[in-house]
């Protein structure tokens, strides 16, 4: 069974844990580094980024998370997780997030969004983003891949088997993307599939 | 085509709170303090609950300059507290940009029947309760996440526990339940039939949960995770406490780790004195008046 590591220092991982196991895959709770031995794929879930990353520090947990994405373990980072995988946090993706960029929580939305991401996209219909004190990426380097945009400012960006999105999949049904995640697990793990992107850079 | 403020995303802005810590503060340092403790967000008022107990009188929602100045001291989430059925006092709050109401019993009811009509506004509140019939009549009025009252400013975690055992024995309860039972349920438990449904279906609250009322301690909110709250708030537990700081830190690590004891006892040493704390029985006079709790049921 494909075993996917939430990181649970706050947010909402029981959320993602629940479309995980839905898909099913083992969501296993990871609050400290022995959490990590073993996984196949990671989910940095949604919450405040500054509880997450003082956790993370507390924890002892920047350079472990490292080391398991940049053995090319494939990762979900949503909202609070694409700040967690810029350059001023885990630097696992070559971006920098402006946190909280569409405003306070009174101006949060939801809307249509389609996300090219293989098969599982393909002719299906848009995914409904939701987006709660939402970041945005405010700029990139040209290894990254815009998937989607809102107001002409990234919220889906991928490099490899790295996936980071600034809205909620795991609070609205949707299970596209970690469907994506388990299946870039399998493939790790069955191959022979080439290295990923990211573990080149 | 974009929606604002659905009432997903305000659920959904409480689902992002679980596992966190959200602290009480009265100043932008305190705000700043609580924030580098790791606080999931911070509640903005003018005295923390143990302070109303002693000042009495009529207790409001706060100054809105205060608000506004711990608004750009953090870039966590901001709450603050409206009284009951104020409504006028929420809509303040909301053109404030605050980012959740609480519609608390720790301030002087304005109404002493109606809670406010929730649903009307494009800010999330949070309301306590007791139980589950009252949570549910709050979720029925549109609030977006509710918590445990226990007895606000005692520093006494016995009505938190009381008031969460009360909830999760009751949601229990009505998993067990035959589909013709509900009917009853719903009338004994005073709150919507459909809630009620929900309820029993999915065995828990359709919003999160945390637990509020009397948390001074590391061990008091592993205590509340484990009995089931999604995470806690603590009022005046910290900054009534010998050592803020220690003291917010060590709570937000006993919350994170709240099942692995000794990471609890870990996150408990050398912390200084607690707040000093107070019975329950001292307040309640023989009608249980003077309990915060028992104010809009």
């Amino acid at each position: 069974m494909t075993v996917v590591g939430v990181l649970a220092l706050q947010g909402d991982f029981e959320a993602h844990g629940r479309v995980l196991e839905r898909l099913g895959a083992q969501a296993r709770v990871v609050r400290e580094s022995a959490d990590l031995d073993g996984l196949d794929a990671l989910v940095i879930p949604g919450g405040e980024s500054t509880t997450m990353s003082l956790g993370i520090e507390r924890e002892g947990l920047a350079e472990p998370l490292r080391a398991v994405v940049r053995a090319g373990t494939p990762v979900l980072g949503t909202c609070a997780g694409l700040i967690m995988l810029d350059r001023d946090h885990l630097d696992l993706l070559d971006m920098r997030a402006r946190r909280n960029a569409f405003g306070r929580q009174v101006a949060s939305f939801e809307e249509e969004l389609d996300l090219p991401l293989g098969d599982a996209f393909a002719g299906s219909p848009p995914v409904r983003a939701v987006f709660i004190r939402a970041p945005w990426v405010e700029e990139h380097g040209e290894v990254i891949d815009v998937l989607a945009s809102v107001d002409g400012h990234p919220v889906a960006v991928r490099h490899g088997d790295i996936l980071a999105v600034a809205f909620h999949p795991e609070i609205t049904g949707e299970d596209r993307l970690h469907r994506w995640l388990v299946e870039r697990a399998a493939a790790r793990r069955t191959g022979p599939t080439p290295a990923p992107a990211h573990e080149a850079a | 085509m974009r929606d604002v403020a659905t009432h997903r995303v305000k659920t959904g802005l409480a689902e992002m709170l679980k596992g966190g810590v959200i602290m009480d503060v009265v100043t932008p340092e305190h705000a700043r303090i609580a924030e580098a403790a790791g606080a999931a967000a911070v509640m903005a008022l003018e005295r923390v609950p143990a302070d109303i107990r002693v000042a009495g009188g009529v207790a409001r929602m706060s100054d809105p300059s205060m608000i506004a100045e711990i608004q750009v001291a953090v870039t966590i989430p901001v709450m603050a507290k409206a009284r009951i059925g104020h409504f006028a006092e929420a809509q303040v709050l909301e053109a404030l940009g605050i980012d959740y109401i609480d519609e608390s019993e720790v301030l002087t009811p304005a109404d002493e029947a109606h809670h406010i009509d929730k649903w009307s506004f494009k800010v999330p509140f949070v309301c306590g309760a007791t139980g589950l019939g009252e949570a549910l009549r709050r979720i029925g009025e549109g609030a977006a996440m509710v918590r445990t009252k226990g007895e606000a400013g005692t520093g006494n975690v016995v009505e938190a526990v009381r008031h969460m055992r009360a909830i999760q024995g009751e949601i229990r309860r009505l998993g067990s339940m035959d589909p013709d039972e509900l009917y009853t349920a719903a009338k004994e438990l005073q709150a919507p039939l459909d809630i009620v449904g929900q309820v029993a279906e999915d065995g828990r609250l359709p919003v999160v949960n945390f637990s509020a009322g009397g948390i001074a301690t590391p061990a008091d909110a592993a205590l509340m995770m484990q009995l089931g709250a999604e995470g806690v708030f603590v009022g005046s537990g910290i900054f009534k406490s010998e050592d803020p700081v220690r003291t917010g830190a060590a709570i937000v690590e006993a919350t994170t780790h709240f099942d692995k004891p000794e990471r609890v006892a870990a996150a408990s040493r050398g912390l200084g004195s607690a707040m000093a704390g107070l019975e329950i029985s001292a307040l309640a006079g023989p009608d249980g008046d003077g309990l915060l709790q028992h104010r809009g049921l």
